[in-house]
């Protein structure tokens, strides 16, 4: 187990910005997710702790050593790629074996171990396969067992999941998470996936442009955006503009309908500000034989269903403007669309962030 | 179930693959391509079989093989061959590799380059080399290393395209900082993960560059080597029975080495592996 800092990392590529000055401190044992869009600068960063990149400027520390010019072999980091990685010359065990063999560990060693780390993850009748004859999720487990066999101080995950089905992505990154978290090793999770990035990060650094935009454990990110970006790329979010009348309302979209919050981040009344609702934080009830919604609600009209499931989304119009809301698919089949509904927006899911 | 019985049950005439029937064109362009090739050797081989008077026999396979020239100038076409594919295979595989990895833009300077020996005749070559005696008088004193030199000039674009195929089809990248992230040095790394995985290119490379050492004639005769090439133009110019039986044989041994690089290639494990894996699964 090792902690991790990049102090000021920035990478520049002929005249591209990669990471502009980004600054972050893994600590021992912890599960840091890197999430962001393509060309956000995330594998980047990956790629220079790794060492197969040197930063332009900046410091790389591991247990408080510079490890700036350290050449990738002697870092002791495993890394599981997102291209299939594993030698096609080498069985399973093989290749598990092969870190160990470098770092000349006796045979019976080698042999012990690799059978252990691909128990642990679930293909211990499948150690003498080619990599050609394991399916994409086994390749990416046989990675996994070889990026630990090594017993690295820090272990590095490439966007893992990325080639994989949904249903073995899930399965997949809980076995991650669970041999993570078993072995206790500082691990760094490269991923543009937020939904693989909140089920399994003790914390999650959202990158943009280069950028650390916000750092923090998946319920504040997602609870707490502190810009729009986090609030767009995590998690849905219906966004209006607004103004804080006082401390419990904001007057939100062109209408100026009052909205109570709870929460006000730091925003005093008469900012400008920008109102952020998840869709989960929306209640909806329909309003029969033209009854008029009850005080504290305000009118929408059902205009589409999106089912997700046992969650339905409903995208509305009102005078806010458009909004979405995710009801228990149950009750959203009694809307259909067309359907006059009441809404109730939930102070406690109301965000706002200073214009 | 009886309805859902009856959906599943086949028909006892199950529908076969359709067999491809090729069209009449098909086979005479077959059966032409086919006598091209085959009337000429099957001729080479009757008459290299022709003892005289109708009678046919291995007399001038014997004579041949009982010339202690053919087994001298075999032996050093051979040895000129190996040395060449060895020189060429240290020289190639490095750069290659690093081009693939490091220098992918340097990648169309190296097609043009590769294509060079093509494009320059063997008698300029051969000039060229006189030129460079002067300035490299050592070349004289390592005779022997000449031909392979050269050779490996002449055998470039089989070697580097050859080897260039070979590391398009893994990916050399991802696999060589696999390598690294496990602690193995570049050295190790080249050995253990690209070598084995570029075997079949490396194979192709060989046998091609073993091709053409085993036939080339104009260079080795320039300069003054007597080599197998040149033995068999000489026999062909004196014995014209024997010659045919020297050109069987040098088929036999082209047809050999294509065997056995067959054989070779038909190893465990899969190259190319990365990236080609079943998508989703277990």
């Amino acid at each position: 187990m090792a902690t991790l800092d990049l102090q000021g990392i920035r990478k520049v590529f002929g005249a591209t910005v990669a990471l502009e000055e980004l600054s972050l401190a893994v600590k021992s044992g912890e599960l840091v997710s890197l999430l962001g869009p393509s060309g956000c600068g995330k594998t980047t960063a990956l790629r220079i702790v790794a060492g197969f990149e040197a930063p332009t400027a900046g410091d790389l520390l591991v247990d408080g050593k510079d490890f700036v010019g350290v050449p990738a072999a002697k870092r002791n980091m495993g890394m599981v790629f997102q291209a299939y990685s594993l030698f096609p010359n080498m069985t399973a065990r093989q290749n598990v074996e092969f870190g160990m063999r470098m770092r000349k560990v006796s045979r019976d060693k080698c042999r012990k171990r690799a059978e252990e780390l691909l128990g642990l993850v679930g293909l211990a009748e499948r150690v003498g396969n080619y990599p050609h004859e394991l399916s994409g999720g086994q390749q990416q487990r046989v990675a996994l067992a070889r990026a630990l066999a090594i017993e690295p101080a820090i272990l590095l995950l490439d966007e893992p999941l990325s080639a994989l089905d949904a249903k073995v992505r899930v399965e997949l990154r809980q076995q991650i998470r669970g041999v993570q978290t078993r072995l206790g090793i500082t691990t760094l999770y490269v991923t543009h996936d937020q939904e693989e990035a909140l089920s399994i990060s003790d914390r999650i650094a959202v990158m943009s442009q280069g950028n650390l935009e916000q750092i923090g454990a998946p319920a504040d990110i997602y609870r707490s955006p502190r810009t729009e970006f986090v609030a767009n790329f995590v998690g849905l979010m219906n966004g209006f503009e607004g103004r804080l009348q006082s401390a419990d309302t904001v007057l939100v979209g062109a209408s100026g309908r009052p909205v109570p919050v709870t929460e006000t981040n730091a925003c005093v009344a008469g900012d400008s500000v920008m109102v952020m609702i998840r869709p989960e934080s929306i209640g909806l009830r329909e309003l029969v034989d033209g009854a008029a919604p009850p005080e504290g609600t305000f009118e929408g009209k059902v205009v589409m269903h999106t089912f997700l499931g046992s969650v339905t989304r409903v995208t509305l119009s009102s005078d806010l403007g458009d909004l979405v809301a995710d009801e228990p698919s149950l009750r959203a089949l009694t809307m259909p669309p067309d359907t006059r509904v009441a809404v109730q927006i939930d102070p406690a899911g109301v965000r706002m962030l200073k214009r | 179930m009886a309805t859902v019985a009856a959906g599943v049950r086949q028909s006892p005439k199950r529908a076969r693959p359709k067999r491809r029937h090729m069209s009449f064109w098909t086979w005479f362009w077959l059966i032409m391509a086919a006598l091209y090739f085959l009337v000429p050797l099957f001729s080479t081989l009757l008459f290299s079989l022709d003892t005289g008077a109708h009678q046919y026999g291995f007399k001038w396979y014997a004579k041949t093989f009982a010339d202690p020239q053919f087994r001298s100038t075999l032996w050093l076409s051979l040895r000129i061959a190996i040395e060449t594919v060895i020189i060429g295979l240290v020289l190639m595989v490095p750069t290659v590799y690093w081009i693939h990895l490091r220098l992918p833009q340097l990648r169309p300077v190296m097609d043009v380059i590769s294509i060079l020996p093509f494009v320059v005749p063997p008698v300029a070559l051969v000039v060229g080399l006189s030129g460079a005696f002067n300035v490299m008088p050592w070349l004289l004193s390592n005779w022997w290393l000449i031909l392979p030199l050269v050779y490996v000039i002449l055998a470039l674009p089989f070697t580097y395209r050859s080897l260039d195929a070979g590391m398009r089809a893994i990916d050399v990248r991802t696999l060589t900082e696999a390598a690294q992230s496990c602690g193995a040095p570049a050295w190790k790394t080249l050995l253990f993960v690209i070598l084995p995985n570029i075997r079949t290119a490396m194979l192709a490379g060989a046998f091609l560059t073993l091709a053409i050492v085993m036939g080339e004639y104009t260079i080795s005769s320039l300069l003054l080597f007597n080599t197998f090439a040149v033995y068999i133009y000489y026999i062909g110019n004196t014995q014209a029975y024997q010659a045919s039986a020297l050109a069987i044989i040098s088929f036999a041994l082209t047809w050999g080495a294509m065997m056995a690089l067959l054989l070779f290639s038909r190893g465990r494990g899969r190259a190319g592996g990365v990236g080609q894996g079943a998508v989703g699964g277990r």
